[in-house]
C-alpha cells in the first residue's frame, strides 16, 4: 500500500543568474513497511530531498503526499503537529539534548504530543527494549558511546509511532561495529515492528541493509534497485555495481 | 585590514550583545552623574552646616566611586571574557589562516578601543542629560532653593569618568591579551563540538547540602534578627555574615539537584509538554554558575538593604527632630565645679550683646552634676557584667553618672512635654531614652537596688526608667540621668549648667532669623570667656534648626550614596545574569532546533524559554529578599536608623527601583533570547 508519494518535485537555489537545481523533477513512491535508502554523492541533492519530505525545507514545485495528504501546503502550527504526529527523525550527529537523560530524551517526544504520563513510561520502556538500550536509560548523552546515542535517538524517533522514520546519514558518525549494530536494529524495527524507514546515505554498506535503494545524481533520479530475495551480500554487490557505474565510489566527487 | 575586521566584528556582536554595550553606557552615565553632584551642589544656597555635610558627602561619593569603578571593572572583564569564549571558532579560523596570536590580540585590542570610545562618548552624553534630572532631585533632597534652572556640565566629572574607564579598558585589554596567549588551536576548533559534561551531583548529597544550608542560614537569621542583643562582639557578627554567605553558596550549589528531586517526584508534572526539558535546562544553568549566582544574590541583598536604609534614614531623621529636639534652643556650659557654679548663662549672653528675654518666650535653667566616686559600676552593681556585654561600645563601668535635682528636672520635663516625676526623700529615679541602655538600667531598678551617693542611701522610686532627655539632638543620646531629691546637696567634681527654651518667633522664616543669632553663639561665647579665665571650660549650643538642617543633609547624603551603590550593584547583577543567560541560549541553539524537528510548538518553546529565564533571574532575587528581611530587622534593632513610620515607603521605593531595573534586564534578556533561538530555524 502506498504511503508516500513524491510527485515531480523541484528545488532551486540562488537567483536567476546563478541557478542551482538541487532537485530536478524527482518522482517515486514509498510503500507501507518499506526500508528505503537514497544514495548519492555529496551535493547530489539527497539531503535536500529528505528536508523537503520532513517539511524542514519547502519545494519550489511539485507535491509530496503522505497518506494522500499534500504536505507541501502545510503551514505554521500544522507543520509542527504534522512533524510530531507523523514523522520520526534520526540525525547524523544524534542531536540528543545534553541536559536530559536518555529516558527523558525519548519521553520528550511523547510529552510534546501531550501523551499521558503512564503511557509515556510504558512506551519508552518498550522501545528501549526493542533497541537494546534499557541499561543506559538513566545515563546522560556524554556518558554514552556514539552507538548508544544513535540508538537512543532512534528510540526517540520511533516512540511516537510515526508513519515514517527519516534518517539522515545515521551511521555517518559511528564506527563500523556500532554502525552494523544500529542497522541490524533498523532491520528488526522494519521487519518485526513494521516501521517504514527512509534513509539517506552515501555508504554502500549501509544502503545494503535497505529493501530498496534509489540513486540520485545531480538532483535527478539515476537508478533504482530492489533487494527482492537477494541476501544482503548479493544486494551489496549489486549496489557496488551501480556505484561503479556512477563513476567510482559515490563518496568521491563525481 | 585588521581595523576593518575589528569593525565588522563589532557590528556583528552589537546585535548579539546589545545588553553588554547598554550596561557599559549606563555604567559610564551613572558614574558621571554621581560625580557631577559636587559641581551641582556648589551652586546651592544652603546653610554652613549643610555645606559641611555636602562636602563630606562629595568626598564620600568620590571614595565610593573608586569602589564602584572596581565593581564595573570586574563586570567588564567578566563580560568580555565571556564574549570572547563565544567567538572561539572565529579565532580558530584566524589562526588557521596563519594569523599570529599577536595579531589576534591586536584585533581584540582595537575592538575594545572602539567599544570603549563609543561607550564613553554615548555614556557621557546620556550622563550629562541624566545629571540635569539629578540636579533637580538633589535640590529637593537638600530642601534647598534653586533660583533658576541651569544647565550644568561638570568638566571634572567628565575627565574623571574618562580616566577611570580608560583604566578599566586597559585592564580589560591586558586580560584579553593574556587569554589569547593561552589559546590552543585544537581547543578553539572543538569548542562547540564538545557535548557539555553535566556536573552530576548525587540527589541525596544535594538534599543534605540543601538542608544544611537552610539550617545554617536559619541559625544565622535567628541570631542576627531575633537574638540581636546576645551578640557579643563584631567578631561574632562576622561569623554570622560568613555563615550567611556560605549558606547562600550551599543553597545555590544544591538547589537545582534538590528541585529536580522534588519535581521528578511528580511524574505527571515532569512529563508534561516541555517541562522536563525546562527543568533540566534551569538545573544545568544554575549548576554552571553557583559562584556567580551567590555573588549576585549577595549584591542584591546589599542593594536592597542599602536602598531601604538610605530612604528610610531620611524619613526617620525627619521624625526624630520632633522626638529628640523638643525645644528650639539648648545651651550647655561644662567644666570644673567652682568655675561653672559662678557662671550665669544669661549674663554670658549679655557679654556678646544678646538679651535672652528678648528672643526666648520661655526657658528653663538647670544644673547637672558628675561625681568621681559614683560611676556606672556603682549604679549597676551586680548587673555590671551583663551590661558591659550588651553595651560594648560604651565604657559604662568607669564613666561617672550624671545627677540632676528633682525640681530642675520637672521644670525641664514640663518645657519638653515629658512626664514629670515624683521622687520622695530617700528615693531616686532614672531618665533615659537610649533603648539599649534603658534595658540595662531597668535591671537594678526592677530588683530595687539601693545606691549610695556621698553617704546617702537611696532606693528606686520607679521599677523602670522614665523617658526623657536633657540636651536636644537628632537621635536618642541620653544614656541616663539620675534624678535625686532637692534636699540632697552634692559635693560635685564637675558640673553642667543648661538653658533650654523656645523662640518667641512664630513663623519658620522668623525662627530662622532668630536662629542665626544662636547658631554659632557657642563659639563667640567661648572667645569671650577665654579672655577672662584660664580654666578649662566648655560651651555647646544646639538649636532645633541646626538639628533639622543636619538631619536633612544627612538624609540627603545617605539617599544619594545609597542610590549610587544600589544602582551600580543592580546594573552589574542584571548584566551578569543577562549575558550568562543569552550565551546559554546560544549554546542551546541546537537543542531548540531538535525540539522544533520533533514537533514542539513554537508557543511551547517560547514558554519554556520564558520560564527558564524567569527562574534564572528570580532565584537570586528571592533569596536576596529573604536575606534582606532579616538584615533590615537587624539594622533597625541595632542602629535605629529605620524609623517605624518611614520603613514602608522606603521599602516601596526600594522595591520599585529594584523591580524596574531588574525586570528591565529580565525582559530584554527574554526578548533577545527569543530572537537568538529563532534566528537559525
Amino acid at each position: 500500500m502506498e504511503l508516500l508519494r513524491i510527485q515531480n518535485i523541484e528545488k532551486y537555489y540562488g537567483s536567476k543568474s546563478s541557478l542551482t537545481k538541487a532537485l530536478d523533477d524527482i518522482s517515486f513512491t514509498v510503500e507501507h513497511g518499506e526500508f528505503a535508502a537514497i544514495m548519492g554523492a555529496s551535493g547530489s541533492g539527497k539531503t535536500t530531498l529528505l528536508n523537503c519530505i520532513s517539511t524542514i525545507d519547502s519545494v519550489t514545485a511539485g507535491h509530496i503526499f503522505l497518506e494522500n495528504m499534500d504536505i507541501t501546503s502545510l503551514k505554521g502550527k500544522q507543520l509542527n503537529k504534522f512533524r510530531s504526529d507523523k514523522l520520526g527523525f534520526i540525525f547524523q550527529d544524534f542531536n540528543l539534548l545534553d541536559t536530559l537523560t536518555a529516558f527523558e530524551n525519548i519521553a520528550l517526544a511523547l510529552s510534546i504530543k501531550k501523551e499521558k504520563e503512564s503511557d509515556i513510561f510504558r512506551r519508552v520502556n518498550e522501545v528501549a527494549e526493542q533497541l537494546g538500550i534499557t541499561d543506559v536509560l538513566d545515563k546522560y548523552p556524554y556518558q554514552m558511546s556514539g552507538g548508544q546515542k544513535q540508538r537512543v535517538a532512534s528510540a526517540r524517533a520511533i516512540v511516537t509511532d510515526p508513519k515514517i522514520v527519516l534518517a539522515d546519514e545515521p551511521t555517518g558518525a559511528l564506527d563500523s561495529k556500532s554502525a552494523k549494530l544500529l542497522l541490524e536494529r533498523f532491520n528488526y524495527l522494519n521487519r518485526e515492528v513494521g516501521t517504514t524507514i527512509m534513509m539517506v546515505t552515501h555508504d554502500s554498506f549501509t544502503a545494503s541493509y535497505a529493501s530498496r535503494v534509489i540513486f540520485i545524481k545531480d538532483g535527478k533520479m539515476f537508478h533504482e534497485l530492489n533487494r527482492g530475495d537477494d541476501t544482503r551480500k548479493q544486494f551489496f554487490d549489486k549496489i557496488i555495481d551501480v556505484v561503479t557505474l556512477l563513476g567510482g565510489d559515490v563518496s568521491d566527487a563525481l | 585590514m585588521l581595523f576593518k575586521l575589528s569593525l565588522g566584528n563589532i557590528r556583528k556582536s552589537l546585535r548579539d550583545y546589545t545588553i553588554y554595550f547598554f550596561t557599559l553606557m549606563i555604567g559610564v552615565a551613572i558614574f558621571y552623574v554621581f560625580n557631577a553632584i559636587e559641581t551641582q551642589t556648589a551652586f546651592l544656597l544652603v546653610s554652613s552646616d549643610m555645606r559641611k555635610i555636602i562636602e563630606l558627602m562629595t568626598s564620600l561619593l568620590s571614595g565610593v566611586s573608586v569602589f564602584v569603578s572596581g565593581v564595573l571593572g570586574g563586570l567588564i572583564v567578566y563580560a568580555s571574557r565571556f564574549l570572547m569564549r563565544r567567538r572561539n571558532k572565529e579565532f580558530a579560523l584566524y589562526m588557521m589562516l596563519g594569523m599570529s596570536k599577536r595579531k589576534v590580540s591586536a584585533i581584540l585590542l582595537t575592538e575594545t578601543l572602539i567599544i570603549g570610545v563609543m561607550s564613553l562618548a554615548v555614556g557621557l552624553l546620556i550622563g550629562v542629560g541624566l545629571s540635569q534630572l539629578m540636579s533637580a532631585f538633589t535640590v529637593s533632597l537638600f530642601d534647598a532653593d534653586m533660583t533658576q534652572f541651569q544647565f550644568t556640565f561638570s568638566a571634572d566629572a567628565a575627565i574623571k569618568t574618562v580616566i577611570y574607564f580608560a583604566l578599566i579598558y586597559v585592564v580589560t585589554m591586558l586580560f584579553n591579551t593574556v587569554i589569547v596567549g593561552k589559546f590552543k588551536l585544537i581547543d578553539l576548533m572543538r569548542s562547540d563540538k564538545k557535548s557539555e559534561a553535566q556536573k552530576l551531583k548525587k540527589p541525596l548529597a544535594c538534599v543534605i547540602v540543601f538542608l544544611a544550608g537552610v539550617a545554617m542560614l536559619g541559625y544565622a537569621y535567628y541570631k542576627v534578627a531575633f537574638d540581636t542583643f546576645n551578640i557579643e562582639d563584631s567578631a561574632e557578627m562576622f561569623l554570622y555574615i560568613a555563615m550567611g554567605s556560605v549558606s547562600t553558596f550551599l543553597i545555590f550549589w544544591s538547589v537545582s539537584g534538590m528541585m529536580t528531586r522534588i519535581l521528578t517526584a511528580s511524574k505527571k508534572l515532569y512529563y508534561k509538554e516541555l517541562n522536563c526539558f525546562t527543568f533540566r535546562q534551569i538545573g544545568s544553568r544554575i549548576n554552571t554558575m553557583v559562584v556567580s549566582a551567590s555573588i549576585i544574590c549577595l549584591m542584591l541583598f546589599v542593594t536592597i538593604c542599602t536602598l531601604s536604609a538610605a530612604f528610610s534614614m531620611k524619613n526617620s531623621l525627619d521624625d526624630n527632630i520632633g522626638k529628640y529636639s523638643p525645644a528650639d534652643l539648648c545651651v550647655e556650659v561644662f567644666g570644673k565645679k567652682d568655675v561653672v557654679s559662678d557662671t550665669d548663662i544669661k549674663e554670658m549672653y549679655g557679654l556678646i550683646g544678646v538679651n535672652l528675654d528678648e528672643h526666648l518666650s520661655e526657658y528653663v535653667q538647670f544644673t547637672e552634676y558628675k561625681l568621681k566616686d559614683f560611676k556606672g559600676a556603682d549604679f549597676l552593681g551586680e548587673y555590671l557584667d551583663l551590661a558591659q556585654k550588651k553595651m560594648n561600645t560604651v565604657n559604662i563601668a568607669s564613666a561617672p553618672e550624671t545627677l540632676i535635682h528633682l525640681s530642675d528636672y520637672n521644670r525641664l520635663a514640663e518645657l519638653y512635654g515629658f512626664e514629670t516625676l515624683d521622687v520622695p526623700d530617700g528615693c531616686y529615679a532614672v531618665v533615659c531614652n537610649y533603648e539599649e541602655m534603658t534595658r540595662v538600667r531597668n535591671l537594678p531598678l526592677e530588683a530595687g537596688n539601693e545606691i549610695t551617693i556621698q553617704g546617702n542611701i537611696l532606693r528606686p522610686a520607679y521599677p523602670e526608667c522614665k523617658y526623657g532627655l536633657d540636651m536636644i539632638s537628632n537621635n536618642a543620646m541620653n544614656l541616663g540621668l539620675i534624678v535625686i531629691p532637692d534636699d540632697l546637696t552634692l559635693e560635685a567634681d564637675t558640673q553642667q549648667k543648661y538653658i533650654s527654651g523656645n523662640y518667641k518667633a512664630e513663623t519658620m522664616n522668623e525662627k530662622r532669623e532668630t536662629d542665626k543669632i544662636f547658631a554659632d553663639s557657642d563659639m563667640m561665647l567661648l572667645d569671650v570667656i577665654k579672655e577672662r579665665t584660664d580654666e578649662s571650660f566648655g560651651i555647646f549650643a544646639n538649636t532645633r534648626i541646626q538639628v533639622m538642617d543636619s538631619a536633612v543633609g544627612l538624609g540627603a547624603a545617605a539617599t544619594l550614596i545609597g542610590l549610587y551603590i544600589g544602582i551600580v550593584f543592580l546594573l552589574s547583577s542584571g548584566a551578569i545574569l543577562s549575558i550568562k543567560a543569552l550565551s546559554e541560549n546560544i549554546d542551546s541553539l541546537s537543542s531548540y532546533d531538535v525540539l522544533r524537528k520533533i514537533g514542539a510548538d513554537e508557543k511551547d518553546i517560547n514558554r519554556s524559554l520564558f520560564r527558564q529565564t524567569g527562574v534564572f533571574f528570580l532565584l537570586p532575587l528571592l533569596l536576596a529578599c529573604i536575606h534582606s528581611i532579616f538584615g533590615i530587622k537587624f539594622a533597625s534593632t541595632i542602629f535605629e536608623v529605620f524609623g517605624t513610620t518611614g520603613l514602608l515607603p522606603a521599602m516601596l521605593a526600594t522595591a520599585i527601583i529594584v523591580i524596574v531595573i531588574y525586570c528591565g534586564y529580565f525582559l530584554i534578556t527574554y526578548y533577545c533570547g527569543k530572537g537568538i533561538i529563532r534566528s537559525r530555524s
